[in-house]
């Protein structure tokens, strides 16, 4: 086994539906989930099953309808509307499909801004910035914009702005989507890496092989979890494995 | 078949004892499909029998070793003449497809698709996971850098008994292994694919039952709705031979 972190993520009984009625829709129903430090998590499930829901949730950008989450021990829907905005700011980071990058700022800039609206002064904003960029192994490229960088450099910048300054928890939904399968690995090397250096991360993915990189993955199918991997082997355990 | 032709490759490059063979043929394929030694020296006795190996003469020279190699208690092995044309033609032809191997999953679906009251999602879905699992073990296992890995792996690559392990030899075997592992990796990407595959049509055959308004025909599993011979074989036969 894996040594593990302490828990920083856990869903208890969400459940979430639109609507009421006939018209009723349950996003999630009764699900259960922790993420620990050190740990990825992979979701997957058929269109519509509710993968961005779940993610929306345990990011505090969207809130059970019952049950309850809680962040690194603070427990979101115990909070007001400001408390809850800033524990989800200083603590979550999201890589989206499309990278939301603002074209109109370097890399550096996009990744420093969320620090800069933490409060914390442009420049050491700047060498925090520097630092996540030079983590996720693109620090030469931090004054370049975004529409002089390839896809696979702008998700890194994403992932870098993600994970600048206290944020331990990533969440990604689809952040391997519109990339090709190479530069798609690149990003599952450089998410994994910055899991194993002490994040913690929810991935939302279509392809098995990018899901093949977390600790485990869940399967979520009409907002139920379905089922689960469990939690990965060591590589020793794996070695030492007798296939026959 | 398999482990017959690779040991008269092996065999091509120098006469070799029964344990030399077999540290040579998990060294070169990273130890994914172990034999054991009554294994090795079953099938080099029928290759002796079918006249494409012979027993070295005791004292005889047949490789650029030493006599301290008299002192070996196991007799060591050579091509003969067929066995060398054997190995030659090995390499020459491609290994056959046409007609598929006995698939047990292959098998099991579309048994479940055509049984009565077998809950075929259940099947699909386990299987997902199963396959899932393996995917993540083999991907963790290309990640770890070589060293460690052959480190980790320790006796299995320790040998001074090839003749052959000299570092520009172990740089190849770490391909070899690696390329092994992008194998199986790839086939278990397939058989996921695969599966997805089948419960979309699934899906859909049990929906158009359900429109056609067709009471005698059941939500899921679609027994009326799949015939056996679209859904099953067709299918199979792209997961093993089209997608890899
Ligand atoms: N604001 C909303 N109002 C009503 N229904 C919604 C709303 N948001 C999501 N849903 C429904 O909740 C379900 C789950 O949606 P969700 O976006 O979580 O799916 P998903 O698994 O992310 O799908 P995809 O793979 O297509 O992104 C869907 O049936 C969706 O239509
Ligand atoms: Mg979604």
């Amino acid at each position: 086994m894996t040594t593990l972190g302490p828990v920083l993520l856990r869903l208890a009984q969400v459940t979430r539906t639109h609507g009421h009625g006939e018209l009723t829709v349950h996003a999630l129903r009764s699900v259960d989930l922790e993420v620990r430090v050190g740990e990825l998590v992979a979701v997957m499930g058929p269109s519509g099953s509710g993968k961005s829901t779940l993610l929306n949730i345990a990011g505090g950008l969207d809130s059970p309808t019952s049950g309850t989450v809680s962040l690194a021990d603070a427990q979101l829907s115990g909070l007001d509307l400001k408390a809850r905005a800033r524990l989800r700011r200083r603590s979550v980071g999201y890589v989206f499909q499309d990278f939301n990058l603002i074209p109109a700022l370097t890399a550096a800039e996009n990744v420093s801004l969320p620090r800069e609206l933490d409060g914390v002064s442009t420049r050491p904003a700047r060498v925090e910035a520097l630092a996540a960029l030079a983590d996720v192994g693109i620090a030469e490229l931090a004054d370049r914009f975004p529409d002089e960088l390839s896809g696979g450099q702008q998700q890194r910048v994403a992932i870098a702005r993600a994970l600048v300054g206290p944020r331990r928890l990533v969440l990604a939904d689809e952040p391997t989507g519109a990339l090709d399968s190479v530069t798609g690995e690149d990003v599952m090397r450089v998410l994994r890496a910055r899991v194993d250096a002490g994040a913690a991360g929810l991935l939302v993915t279509h392809e098995a092989r990018f899901a093949a990189w977390a600790d485990r993955t869940v399967f979520l199918r009409d907002g139920v979890v379905v089922d689960s991997t469990g939690p990965r082997p060591d590589v020793e355990a794996l070695l030492t494995l007798d296939p026959a | 078949m398999s482990v017959r032709n690779g040991l008269v490759a092996l065999l091509a490059e120098q006469p070799m004892h029964g344990y030399q063979l077999r540290q040579e043929f998990e060294r070169r394929t990273g130890g994914t499909w172990p034999l054991n030694i009554g294994q090795v020296y079953t099938t080099v006795h029928r290759l002796v029998r079918d006249g494409l190996v012979e027993p070295v003469p005791q004292g005889g020279t047949g490789s650029t070793d030493d006599a301290s190699e008299d002192d070996a208690p196991f007799e060591r092995f050579r091509l003969t003449d067929a066995g060398r044309a054997a190995a030659t033609s090995w390499w020459a032809t491609p290994v056959e497809r046409g007609a598929p191997a006995r698939d047990e999953l292959a098998i099991k679906l579309a048994l479940a698709v055509t049984s009565p009251g077998v809950d075929v999602r259940g099947v699909i879905q386990r299987q997902r996971t199963e396959t899932l699992r393996s995917l993540r073990d083999f991907t963790r296992l290309k990640v770890t850098p070589d060293h460690r890995r052959a480190a980790l792996a320790g006796g299995g690559q320790a040998g001074d008994v090839g003749p052959v392990d000299t570092p520009v030899a172990d740089a190849r075997a770490d391909l070899a292994w690696s390329l092994v592992l992008d194998s199986l990796i790839f086939g278990a990407e397939a058989e996921i694919r695969w599966l997805d595959h089948v419960e979309a049509r699934l899906a859909r055959a049990s929906h158009e039952a359900a429109t056609l308004g067709s009471a005698a025909v059941p939500a899921v599993p679609p027994t009326d709705a799949a015939p056996p011979g679209r859904l099953g074989v067709p299918g199979a036969a792209s997961a093993s031979g089209a997608d890899r």
